[in-house]
């Protein structure tokens, strides 16, 4: 049987909502809330579990109540006062533990127990019958009060009070009304009347007074129609708990049982059943009830509504007993938004009325007393709460005009389709259903609207309409709910609907006034109310007979209540995210400001160096190493003077970038510094505005011309336009028309080529290029040559970096060699290619170069020989203490062809030279290995 | 004219390097400028065009921002920010804000803008100044836009609420005023999200695209009910709330939220960009 199964488990899950409801959230709003909690006494808490004997069932059956006793540890010496908790329908003494022991561990013996009927507990279920389950309710009293660590008003008194929500809040009050010995009762989500919750009725009886209480239900005397889903819900997690007892009516007492099948089928309650359950209710106990009483009901509920606790309310306070109440936005429908601080009020009211040496007056209230939770705000998360300071304060009422039209609602025969107002289990999920559309079918409905509110409206109470019918029959059953409809749309803020049945004459108008569902609203401006008249619902048992209905509604009367908001409730949770960002916001920027002000504190200054103000370039031991851990420059120093050009040489990888980047304070040094005309160099500082630089490809704006990239360059740089030397620097670019095209459509020379020009801006007194002669032509290049020579004989400063040996050759009046980070050599040009211990020796063709080189090496004074083993130019270059004379003569005793002598070297061979040195490896010097050096040049180009 | 003279000169000169109008000469001509900006002025009339080939059709949903959209130019003002507001004016928040470094990097004009040279901090206000500019700029030209073509599509009445009650234009004017503001808000911190990417990445995409990638993240961790309030510390969780401005009466609450949220994650962002950023090896 899946669907009974499926049933079940969504009543479990209602009925654990409605417990979680004031359950649940025990913990940290009991701490809250108690006063006990104030002195900061936390004690260990022990737990006793007993089987409890209470009066027997009808039969004779023996009855234990299966019970949990939490209390303070302690010596026994010190008393304590106690308190009694009940469980919801369907549940049993486990939903009670954390409340328990948190109530415990704040000084109060705890006692907790599952019902009659319900888990390990023996007997029937009776619905709370005085005669059983309130009866055994006392019984635990009388046990409570043989504890020698419970407070005790007298012998045999306990001090002790009970709360429960639902079913056990109905055991609350029915003790209170029934045992003098309780001190406070505090009941959640509960009814006053069990008959009329299960075949309510709204048509009032008379039409009510102007004034009065703001749910004031005087109910006509009949009966109305049956609520069957929720006696379904019970009925049907009953009686598969308790299959075994009876497979229909599980633990239910026999009678409760068969009253219940009878209404079901017939739809209408016998004599007996109305007479059970008002017996089952407080109404007609309330004279017994004074000990103070807290009344939590909930507006989402379409089991017990506010009307229920209205009615209790108002019997106590007529009678004198201090009575307050909370409306909450939870119910057995949803859970309350303001659950902790529900439960905490609640905590509040008991430990007023049981903490004390003395019993306290009856006023004032420890708590306001009437409390109600205003409608949810768009977005927010907890409803704001509003107070009074009596109850039942007399409600302000107002009539609205409202669509006076006559319209024909059709009951269809068997009841069906039914009208949905409210579909149980189905949470936050119900917000995405059309609702509307479910609950107003058509020809089944009339819909009656109030002109829009010129002003936003608050209403809080039940609401009162006049509705005529003329029915068919000779009863009309009819259910009424209020919406709110703003352009267009309409919604039924807590899915609760008013069922009235009204006794009839076929073709004659009769008119009553109804109840609309009680609880809060909040009509905008421009928003307008709809009252809506459906001949079915869903959760009811409707009449099964066929029946046409002609429905007309009047004055439309709202109530609303003068309350003051709360301070902190609902509000609290906001202001506090508004605190905590702001806290947050303060923390970053203070430690943004810190880090700031610690970093100006621990910055190296490195000094101005006046010595070197001079000169235009010098680079003292400068080391970086790069995240990957690759050095990449390794302590490097090298400078140059006004005039020079200065070539920075060596094979990619070499660092030459790198250094160049150093120089330009793109990157950190790991250490070293580098100085420019006397200034330390770090990111930004201003002595680089007389630098102008090529680092390793030149980079521009696509979408804008040639000369608009330098003039934006320039503007960039925040100097003058007439120290920019537009013109010059246009002729070296010597782009001719293409410099108005923009730049995205230039070749890569024309970028090099404007690249120069756009670091010649401003004509800096130290230009550095990096690799300038890439996507040059040769023709380009040979055109670079003197614009270079030029610049830095005007006492500037050029240092230009390349792998293109013999540009630097050319180009460059002194040489940086730099080899895998660290600087191999240094020196003009012509020192490094011109050498007087070194003689090249140019061979004729054909010569055997090798067996030359090894006779040389043999001849005192030579101290190496280097082979170009090329057939068409062989070259030996011998380095030796010997005159250049002794060299040529000793070169020409191994018998080969000499066809020239020079004193200088290519710098392809110094470079070479110098880098094999510094690898670590000898000179290419033997015949042997004659291949290598051609081979090592061609790698070296390649690169 | 000897070296001295030059250093005098041109330490003289030399006051603020990357002016703002310098880098708003940067940006300005940027296709992705011009694209951006013609999109905003289109979009209006691309919705005007597509109410009008849609207009025989039947209204599913009554009491919507978009069955009211034709009832004149504060309805559609507000319909047309509304549907820009959560995706499209993220993505050129992103797209203005995010860009603007790695752009230059990925041109390898950054190096040269460092070395003109430009202070590190100076160019990061530059650009986050003419970025967010452009933001606020593109924010005030839809809405002003869209009152204008809503206006002349459909008259010039003021502003229906679909939650109920009715602004006229003396009211809807300056609350408009503070919609774009509140907006502009909340771009902030998507702005402040993107630049912090920018200034690590050097990939213009990496950083727009991850600044729109936290949003989606942060709208679909918004959807998790279960998070509870947690979901008020994402990023943009309040970006809907200027609708409340609309109401007759404000509620203050999730607008204050929201611009304390969003200056919190805006603080956060840029602090942690310039940190990052004047430490950084440039290495593009």
């Amino acid at each position: 049987m899946p669907r009974p199964v499926r049933l079940r488990r969504s009543v479990c899950r209602a009925l654990a909502t409605s417990l979680v409801l004031l359950c649940g959230l025990s913990g940290s709003a009991m701490v809250a809330g108690s006063a006990r909690a104030a002195d900061g006494s936390t004690s260990a808490v022990q737990t006793q579990d007993a089987m409890v004997p209470v009066g027997a069932e009808p039969g004779g059956a023996a009855v234990s109540l299966d019970t949990t006793t939490f209390a303070p540890t302690g010596d026994g010496s010190t008393k304590h006062p106690a308190v009694l908790l009940a469980h919801g329908f369907g549940g049993s003494k486990a939903d009670l533990v954390t409340q328990g022991k948190d109530l415990a561990a704040h000084g109060y013996v705890v006692l907790t127990y599952s019902a009659r009927g319900f888990a390990k507990s023996g007997g029937f279920i009776h619905l709370d019958d005085p005669a059983y389950e309130i009866a055994d309710a006392r019984t635990l009293v009388d046990l409570l009060a043989t504890r020698p660590d419970v407070l005790l008003d007298a012998p045999g008194d306990p001090r002790v009070g009970v709360f429960g929500p639902s079913y056990g809040g109905g055991l609350a009050l029915m003790l209170g009304a029934t045992d003098k010995r309780v001190d406070a009762v505090a009941a959640a989500i509960t009814w006053n009347d069990l008959a009329d919750t299960f075949f309510p009725q709204n048509a009032l009886a008379t039409t009510p007074p102007a004034t009065g209480s703001p749910a004031d239900v005087e109910r006509a005397s009949n009966p109305g129609p049956f609520k069957q889903l929720w006696a379904s819900r019970f009925f049907l997690g009953t009686a598969a708990a308790g299959a075994s007892v009876s497979p229909t009516c599980g633990r239910f007492d026999p009678t409760v049982c068969r009253l219940f099948l009878t209404a079901a089928q017939t739809g209408r309650p016998s004599a007996e059943l109305l007479t059970l359950l008002h017996a089952h209710s407080v109404k007609p106990l309330i004279g017994g009830l004074t000990a103070p009483t807290y009344l939590v009901q909930g507006m989402a509920d379409s089991l017990f509504g506010v009307e229920q606790s209205d009615a209790t309310a108002r019997a106590l306070q007529t009678q004198g007993t201090p009575v307050a109440v909370r409306w909450m936005d939870g119910g057995h429908d949803g859970t309350s938004t303001t659950a902790a601080d529900d439960l905490a009020s609640v905590t509040t009211w008991l430990s007023h009325y049981l903490d004390g040496a003395q019993k306290p007056t009856a006023t004032p209230l420890p708590i306001p007393t009437f409390v109600y939770a205003n409608p949810l705000a768009r977005r927010a998360t907890s409803a704001t709460l509003s107070q009074t300071s009596s109850y039942p304060d007399a409600a302000t009422w107002s009539t609205t005009p409202i669509d006076g039209a006559t319209k024909p609602v059709l009951n269809p025969p068997g009841g069906q389709p039914a009208s949905v107002t409210i579909i149980p289990g189905l949470g936050t999920l119900a917000a995405t259903l059309p609702a509307y559309q479910l609950a107003a079918l058509p020809t089944e409905s009339a819909a009656f609207d109030t002109p829009a509110f010129a002003d936003s409206r608050t209403i809080v109470g039940t609401p009162r309409v006049r509705l005529t019918v003329t029915s068919t029959g000779p009863t009309a059953t009819l259910f009424l709910s209020l919406w709110q409809v703003t352009t267009g749309t309409a919604t039924l803020p807590r899915q609760v609907v008013s069922p009235v049945t009204v006794a009839t004459t076929p073709g004659t108008p009769t008119t009553v006034d109804v109840a609309l569902p009680g609880g809060t609203w909040n009509v905008p401006a421009g928003s307008s109310l709809r009252v809506l008249v459906t001949s079915t619902d869903s959760s009811y048992a409707a009449p099964t007979v066929a029946r046409a209905d002609r429905v007309a509604v009047a004055d439309l009367q709202l109530p609303a209540v003068a309350g003051t908001a709360v301070a902190g409730a609902g509000g609290g949770t906001r202001d506090s995210e508004s605190i905590g960002v702001l806290v947050a916001i303060a923390v970053v920027a203070l430690g943004l400001i810190a880090a700031a002000l610690w970093r100006r504190r621990t910055r190296q200054h490195t000094p101005h160096l006046a010595e070197l103000a001079d000169v235009p370039l010098v680079v003292d031991h400068l080391v970086k190493t790069y995240s990957d851990g690759h050095r990449a420059v390794d302590d490097v120093s090298w400078r140059a003077e006004r005039g020079q050009v200065v070539g920075l040489l060596g094979p990619n990888g070499a660092g030459k970038t790198t250094t160049l980047r150093l120089v330009m304070g793109l990157i950190r040094p790991d250490s070293g510094v580098a100085h420019v005309l006397g200034e330390p160099v770090s990111a930004g500082s201003p002595v680089l505005a007389r630098v102008g630089a090529l680092i390793e490809g030149p980079g521009f704006l696509p979408h804008l011309t040639g000369r608009q990239n330098l003039h934006a360059y320039w503007a960039a740089t925040g100097r003058d336009d007439a120290d920019a030397a537009y013109d010059e620097v246009l002729a070296v670019a010597a782009l001719g028309g293409a410099v108005d095209r923009p730049v995205r459509s230039y070749s890569q020379g024309m970028r090099q080529r404007l690249g120069i020009a756009q670091a010649m801006l401003g004509l800096p007194e130290v230009l550095i290029l990096d690799e300038p002669t890439n996507g040059l032509d040769p023709p380009q290049i040979a055109a670079m040559r003197p614009i270079l020579h030029r610049y830095a004989a005007a006492g500037r400063t050029v240092v230009v970096s390349s792998h293109l040996l013999a540009e630097v050759e050319m180009t460059c009046s002194h040489v940086v060699v730099m080899h895998a980070g660290r600087v191999v050599t240094t020196g003009t040009v012509a020192e490094l290619v011109d050498s007087s211990d070194t003689t090249v020796v140019q061979l004729g063709p054909g010569s055997d170069v090798v067996a030359a080189a090894v006779s040389l090496r043999a001849v005192d004074g030579v101290t190496k020989v280097e082979v170009t083993d090329d057939p068409v130019e062989p070259r030996l270059v011998v380095t030796a203490d010997l005159t250049r004379a002794d060299v040529v003569r000793a070169v020409a005793n191994t018998g080969v062809d000499i066809v020239g002598i020079s004193s200088r070297r290519h710098l392809e061979e110094v470079f070479l030279s110098v880098i094999a040195g510094a690898s670590g490896g000898a000179p290419e010097s033997t015949g042997g290995d004659s291949t290598s050096l051609t081979d090592r040049l061609r790698q070296v180009r390649s690169r | 004219m000897t070296s001295s003279d030059t250093v005098t000169a041109s330490s003289e000169v030399v006051r603020s390097p990357l002016s703002w109008r310098a880098e708003l000469g940067r940006q300005l001509r940027r296709r992705r400028t011009m694209w951006s900006f013609i999109l905003i002025l289109a979009l209006p009339l691309i919705l005007v065009a597509a109410f009008a080939i849609g207009g025989g059709g039947p209204q599913t949903t009554t009491g919507s921002l978009v069955s009211l959209a034709k009832d004149g130019s504060g309805n559609f003002a507000v319909f047309t920010t509304s549907a820009a507001a959560s995706f499209l004016l993220v993505v050129l928040a992103a797209l203005f804000v995010g860009d603007t470094v790695p752009s230059e990097a990925s041109w390898s004009t950054l190096r040269y803008l460092l070395i003109a040279p430009v202070p590190r901090a100076r160019l990061l206000t530059s650009k986050l100044v003419v970025a967010l500019a452009s933001m606020a700029v593109a924010v005030v030209l839809l809405i002003a836009w869209s009152v204008v073509v809503g206006g002349v599509a459909y008259g010039w009445s003021a502003f229906t609420n679909p939650a109920g009650g009715t602004l006229t234009w003396g009211e809807l004017a300056p609350r408009l005023l503070g919609v774009a503001a509140y907006i502009i808000i909340m771009l902030l911190q998507v702005g402040a999200i993107a630049f912090c990417l920018g200034v690590r990445t050097d990939a213009p995409l990496a950083a727009v695209g991850g600044a729109v990638m936290v949003t989606i993240v942060s709208a679909i961790l918004g959807q998790i009910e279960n998070l509870g309030s947690i979901r008020n510390g994402l990023p943009m969780y309040y970006d809907r709330a200027w609708f409340d401005l609309l109401t007759p009466v404000i509620d203050w609450t999730a607008l204050r939220h929201g611009t304390l949220w969003s200056l919190f994650y805006t603080i956060l962002f840029l602090g942690l960009g310039y940190t990052l950023f004047r430490r950084k090896d440039i290495l593009s």
